[in-house]
């Protein structure tokens, strides 16, 4: 396939935005059940500005994925059979539920109340997890995205990062909690390193279902396109090839494991133990452009058994 | 059972003439729904939309080689992956005769059912933004002002060779039928269970056996046929006794 940058940028930035929001509820939670002490009230209120800014710069991304974005709206209609569409459904409101969260913190501070709208938030955030992740494992024939793992692996990444960015954010707002945070940040990142490998390796074991004899119905071993039907290029040939070679490929993925696992668990480390947030924050950084590679990666992997009919052009 | 519409595309005959390909654009491009996008299409790098495609392949090795001319467009699957996808519903399969449609004023080009679809049959209109397709001519087959036997896709119209045979697969007696039934008919891909409702008729091999005695009658039992005549070796022949 070819990645579509909209689409990229989507799903890193609402991922992040998703896992703050988790981080920040935990922090909470793990106040509420006193293994820490409750941070400020502006911990969690500009913590969720964060979120939604995370979230709002991932909705506008995404617009430039559509044709028609002035008919957006109507893609909340198919909910009951498209995760796309429940993706578009739940993303507002998990946004409201955040904007309500923090609002309740910076109005009444934390109680009761933030206790239940978090729930509901946190709930909701792993909800969008699961749309995101799903509109990509419900399609049966990528067989790269076909697995749990892919909707496992967004949950992760998107943990990962967003938990990264709050040891950041407790180095400027709660210094008392960032050595937990950090020690969350790194067992994640660990998880998911161990959960984006295993899908790296399921995927350098699958063998296509489809085939050339299967797509044209001729049972020969042996046959070669020798037209596809035009001399220029068509939707098919521009929206479904990467376009780079095998070589470039593997030098994305062993980039983007670095980037996203070692790199920023060693700034991390660092950040913490000199409580630096700017190293902290250009952590975050280093990962979140290592997960625009990962995602680059996703979506370039994944072999369309269309592309089986356009081989050759003439 | 309900009706499902469908195109059976004889591999055996199809000659790879174009003919359904640009019979189709110009029809499509001419209708209610707006043009189908054509960008310079007498130029370097032309390109545009088009519901059908005549793909070529060749099938074995060089000197035992078949060229198998193939057309491709929508399958109008029975269980289309692609219509349970869309968010906003602008895909959808008609009951009343299993057509898969999208609704260009719905679509909002997000491209979800392309990547649904394991045939490559969609394509996003460069300059509309929405997802086009195949619509088995549902403009055309339903018209009252045109004459029954031109109620057909246009594809089918233009055929020179009727490699395309239109109607309704679930009717066992229909030509289709008879067809998919009589000369082996399959679908693509069958492995991804989409139930494709267009089939393909496979190659076939044509042979004749001729035996002598249908050349020559050796019985000849009423003893009237003649021998096949033979001259004699010096008598003139034909070009002796012209001058051209
Ligand atoms: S061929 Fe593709 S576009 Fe047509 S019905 Fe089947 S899956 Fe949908
Ligand atoms: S491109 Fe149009 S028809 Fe296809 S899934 Fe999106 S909204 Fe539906």
């Amino acid at each position: 396939m070819r990645p579509a940058f909209s689409v990229i940028f989507l799903t890193t930035l609402i991922g992040a935005g998703q896992g703050l929001f988790v981080a920040l509820y935990s922090a909470e939670f793990g106040a509420w059940l006193s293994f820490w002490a409750m941070p400020s009230a502006q911990y969690f209120s500009l913590g969720c500005v964060l979120v939604l800014a995370l979230l709002g710069a991932g909705l506008f991304a995404s617009f430039f994925h559509l044709g028609r974005p002035e008919r957006a709206w109507r893609s909340a209609a198919m909910w009951r059979n498209s995760w796309l569409s429940r993706e578009v459904i739940v993303l507002p409101l998990f946004m409201a539920a955040v904007a309500a969260y923090g609002l309740a913190h910076h109005l009444r501070g934390a109680g009761d109340l933030t206790l239940t709208l978090g729930g509901a938030g946190v709930a909701l955030a792993l909800l969008l997890f699961v749309c995101t992740g799903m509109i990509y494992a419900c399609l049966p024939f990528l067989q790269e995205w076909h697995t749990p793992l892919t909707v496992i692996n967004y949950l992760l990444l998107g943990c990962a990062s967003g938990f990264l960015l709050s040891t950041a954010w407790a180095a400027v707002q709660a210094p008392a909690l960032l050595v937990t945070a950090a020690a969350w940040t790194a067992g994640v990142t660990l998880v998911a390193l161990v959960m984006r490998g295993a899908a790296l390796v399921r995927d350098a074991s699958l063998r296509p279902k489809s085939t050339l004899q299967t797509a044209i119905g001729v049972k020969h071993p042996r046959i070669a396109q020798k037209a596809q039907g035009f001399m220029g290029g068509s939707f098919n040939t521009r929206d479904f090839f990467h376009g780079k070679s095998f070589a470039w490929l593997r030098l994305v993925k062993w980039g983007f494991l670095l980037l996203v696992f070692p790199l920023p668990l060693a700034l991390l480390a660092g950040g913490a133990a000199l409580a630096s947030w700017p190293v902290l924050a250009a952590a975050f950084l280093l990962q979140y452009l290592g997960l625009l590679i990962e995602r680059w990666f996703f979506f370039a992997q994944a072999r369309h058994p269309q592309n089986l009919y356009y081989q050759a052009i003439s | 059972m309900s009706k499902q519409l469908a195109l059976v595309i004889d591999l055996n005959v199809c000659v790879g003439c174009h003919a359904c390909v640009t019979s189709c654009k110009e029809w499509n491009t001419s209708g209610a729904a707006g043009f189908l996008s054509d960008d310079r299409p007498y130029g370097r790098d032309p390109t545009g939309t088009f519901f059908n495609r005549v793909q070529t392949f060749e099938v074995g090795e060089f000197p035992h080689t078949q060229t198998v001319h193939f057309p491709k467009s929508c399958l109008h699957c029975e269980d289309p992956p692609c219509v349970p996808v869309c968010p906003t519903g602008a895909s959808y399969k008609r009951a009343e005769d299993g057509i898969v449609l999208v609704d260009y004023d719905k679509c909002i080009g997000c491209k979800y059912c392309s990547w649904a679809c394991p045939y490559g049959a969609r394509e996003l209109d460069e300059h509309q933004k929405v997802m086009k397709k195949c619509t088995l001519c549902v403009d055309r087959i339903y018209d009252e002002h045109l004459p029954a036997a031109e109620r057909k896709p246009a594809c089918v119209m233009a055929c020179p060779t009727s490699a395309r045979l239109f109607g309704d697969v679930h009717d066992a007696e229909s030509a289709v039928s008879r067809a998919i039934r009589d000369a082996g008919g399959y679908a693509l891909m069958p492995e991804w269970g989409t139930h494709p409702a267009n089939h393909y008729l496979p190659r076939r091999k044509t042979e004749i056996t001729l035996h002598r005695d249908e050349l020559e009658r050796v019985d000849n039992p009423l003893k009237i046929d003649g021998k096949l005549p033979k001259p004699d070796v010096k008598a003139p022949s034909l070009d002796d006794s012209t001058t051209w």
